[in-house]
């Protein structure tokens, strides 16, 4: 099967945008991005990291709590509560870091559109403040930008 | 080189904007003059300039020595740093949407059987009718 393209934007200063399209209809993406014992096999991140913890109370006000540990027993938590949930279309929760790297609460936008038979999810990430966004980008800074020279035509030309 | 906020702010602004987007991977084939970049796009010279000044002021963009043309420059570095991140959150969004998408498929696939288990139940077993009359 092949991969759907995952586009990456970012539509202001302090905003991240992600879209990607699913073989699958709406109730079973949502289901996918919801339940417990399905997001543990797959919102992984990096290789070599699991999900011993996932909990989600699916509800507006609700609480959810993920952590990951890789395969040194290093671990790291994060968490939200959700302010709104229309179920199978639009989820929106807030996201912290258990060390506060992000300097802040992200608040994330998932919406999901149905098209035969095909789902679109375009996730909204929004960083607090810029000093959230700052740190957020420093954690993932890399060494070699050699790979990010060669996709940036690709990147500017989105 | 550690990214400052304004570099940054400057570098989700710029690609934000579509003008600005095109005019930076212009800007990555060669330097262009001002006329040269106004061309492809409908808008007037002062307008690409106030676009050339905020990627400017950025540092994303630098004026070569020629002094007729004044051409344009990418300047990578900045900008790179930040592409860096984004592209480095598309891997790893990239590797769990994969994952998501085989967790589907298995959806999928016992949907199905679930199906076919339920309309096998429902269906009038033709042997039985055969040899009830």
């Amino acid at each position: 099967m092949k991969t759907a393209a995952l586009t990456v934007t970012t539509p202001s200063e302090r905003e991240l945008v992600m879209t990607r399209e699913f073989a699958a209809p709406r109730g079973m993406v949502f289901d996918a991005l919801t339940k417990p014992e399905l997001v543990q096999r797959w919102l992984l991140g990096p290789p070599g990291w699991t999900m011993p913890v996932c909990e989600i109370d699916l509800r507006v006000g609700g609480k959810y709590r993920y952590v990951w540990r890789n395969a040194d027993g290093r671990e790291m938590g994060m968490g939200g509560a959700f302010q709104e949930m229309v179920r199978p279309s639009r989820l929106v929760a807030t996201e912290a870091y258990d060390d506060h790297w992000t300097g802040g609460e992200t608040l994330v936008t998932t919406e999901l559109v149905e098209t035969r038979g095909k789902t679109t999810v375009s996730t909204t990430v929004r960083y607090a403040t810029r000093e959230a966004r700052d740190a957020a980008l420093k954690m993932g800074a890399t060494k070699g930008l050699e790979a990010s020279y060669v996709r940036l035509d690709e990147l500017l030309t989105a | 080189m550690k990214p400052t906020s304004d570099v940054l702010d400057a570098t989700f602004a710029a690609l934000a904007d579509p003008t600005r987007r095109a005019i930076l991977a212009r800007l990555a084939t060669g330097e262009a003059s001002v006329a040269e970049l106004a061309e492809p796009f409908d808008m007037s010279q002062p307008a690409i300039s106030k676009h050339l000044k905020v990627l400017e002021r950025a540092g994303l963009i630098s004026r070569g020595r020629e002094a007729q043309r004044r051409p344009r420059r990418l300047e990578p570095r900045p900008l790179a740093e930040a592409t860096d991140w984004i592209e480095r959150y598309r891997r790893i969004w990239e590797g769990n949407f994969k994952r998501l998408d085989a967790v589907l498929q298995e959806l999928k696939h016992k949907q199905k059987k679930t199906i076919d288990a339920l309309l096998d139940e429902v269906k009038p077993k033709p042997n039985k009718k055969r040899r009830t009359r």
